[in-house]
């Protein structure tokens, strides 16, 4: 008896999707963040927002209900956003963006502030997101007022 | 594509007076194409069975496993095709972040929990599945990562024409609050299921049952028939009933589902034993 087991792999991390479902990993962590306090944002794999939860409206003076998915750039482009100092910030070196473009966790103290607010100091997280396969799936940001720290 | 449910019980298998209607045997579909393809859906303890009625001259079988609960292979080691060096079985199920399939098989086909070793089959193939789609013969197969505790696929299956969507354990409300606010984007399985002839999905839980089981990977039947609603499915199948459903209560939520007016799928209940035709047939 000649032991002819193989094992192989099918349907690559990079085969496309065929709809417009999101992946099961992006669809439990949206209901995750839909549950808790903690501000989150989440995107796609091409740095598009697909949902940030209602902590993470208030701090930005936007409810996802009318702004539904958009990319992240236009967002962010609708409040002011500076460094800790105060000093403007680049789009890309959010750490948000970094997620997504490099691929590797990234933290940043924050100052934001919405239409007509003032400015709230944040800390952000945010960490790239790699499904079942290494496949990546996008980034995810989570923030602390850092008042309360 | 002819198909036999050789197993519909969800869990446990449950043989008694009172399952003799609805069975006991645990989770395997067999279909078989015109052409003559054999593709086996999990391998439950419903795969002894089919196993056996494997006619003695096929040269393979395709033995799609959705994930590795115990209900889904627990037939494994009994699936008679596996011993004949005849028949190439190739095992396809889903790929793992830690082990190949092949590996992770193995903690069960090996003793002590069983005295046969994968490596002591002779004519086996494994295949790690990532969500895309690929072929097996005149099949055409899809497969996607689907809201049940560890990895687990639902199947897409196209043959002569017709299309067999199989999510044995599956709990699409956890992610999508079905069926209060389905959205086809946000909701598990969706692009499996969507616009299939036929979807054989798990119905487990009453409403009841499931208010007690949230997060548990299973589906009620009102969440199931959202889901099939949701995905414009030709039939929906009922499947993996739980082990302490009697078949008198499975004939009464049947009977409610039947009745109901609003369905816009042909419905009918997962039946150990049944077998139906979809698109061409053999
Ligand atoms: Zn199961
Ligand atoms: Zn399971």
């Amino acid at each position: 008896m000649t032991p002819s087991n193989t094992t192989n792999t099918v349907g690559e991390p990079s085969t496309p999707r065929q709809s417009t479902q999101q992946a099961i990993e992006l669809i439990l962590l949206r209901q995750w963040a839909s549950y808790i306090k903690t501000p989150i944002w989440i995107t796609s794999a091409d740095g598009y927002l697909l949902f940030f939860n209602e902590p993470a409206e208030q701090i930005i003076g936007i409810r996802f209900g009318e702004s539904g998915p958009m990319p992240v750039n236009e967002l962010v482009s609708r409040f002011e956003i500076r460094d800790e100092y105060g000093a403007p910030i680049e789009a890309q070196a959010l750490p948000l963006a970094v997620a997504v473009a490099q691929r590797k966790p990234a933290h940043s103290r924050l100052r934001v502030r919405a239409v007509g607010g003032e400015y709230v100091p944040i800390a952000v997280t945010a960490f790239p997101i790699e499904g079942q396969g290494g496949r990546f799936l996008g980034a995810v940001a989570m923030f602390w007022e850092d008042r309360k720290a | 594509m002819k198909a036999v449910l050789w197993g519909t019980r969800g869990s446990l298998g449950s043989a008694s007076a009172e399952t003799v209607v609805y069975g006991g045997d645990t989770s395997s579909v067999e279909l078989v194409t015109s052409r003559g393809t054999i593709l086996v859906l999990d391998a439950g303890s419903g795969v002894r069975r089919l196993g056996a009625a494997v006619p003695a001259d096929v040269k393979r079988v395709d033995l799609l496993l959705t994930h590795l609960h115990m209900d889904h292979i627990q037939g494994l080691g009994f699936f008679g095709p596996m011993y004949n060096p005849n028949i190439e079985t190739h095992v396809w199920g889903p790929a793992s972040t830690n082990a190949t399939l092949r590996t992770r098989l193995s903690r069960y086909l090996s003793p002590p929990l069983f005295p046969v070793c994968v490596r002591d089959l002779p004519n086996v193939f494994f295949h790690d599945v990532m969500p895309g789609t690929f072929e097996i013969d005149d099949a055409t197969i899809t497969a996607d990562f689907i809201c049940h505790p560890d990895p687990t696929l639902g199947y897409r299956i196209e043959a002569d024409g017709a299309s067999i969507a199989y999510m044995p354990d599956h709990e699409p409300a956890l992610g999508a609050e079905l069926p209060y606010r389905p959205d086809p984007e946000w909701t598990s399985g969706y692009c499996i299921a969507r616009g299939v002839d036929v979807l054989i999905h798990d119905a487990q839980y009453t409403e009841a049952e499931y208010l007690t089981h949230v997060g548990w990977g299973h589906s009620s039947m009102r969440q199931t028939t959202a889901f099939a609603t949701l995905a414009e499915v030709g039939q929906l199948v009922s499947f993996h009933h739980d082990p302490s459903h009697s078949d008198s209560m499975l004939e009464e939520i049947a009977e409610k589902i039947s009745t109901d007016e609003n369905l816009r799928f042909k419905f009918f209940p997962g039946k150990e034993g049944v077998e139906f035709h979809v698109g061409r047939c053999c």
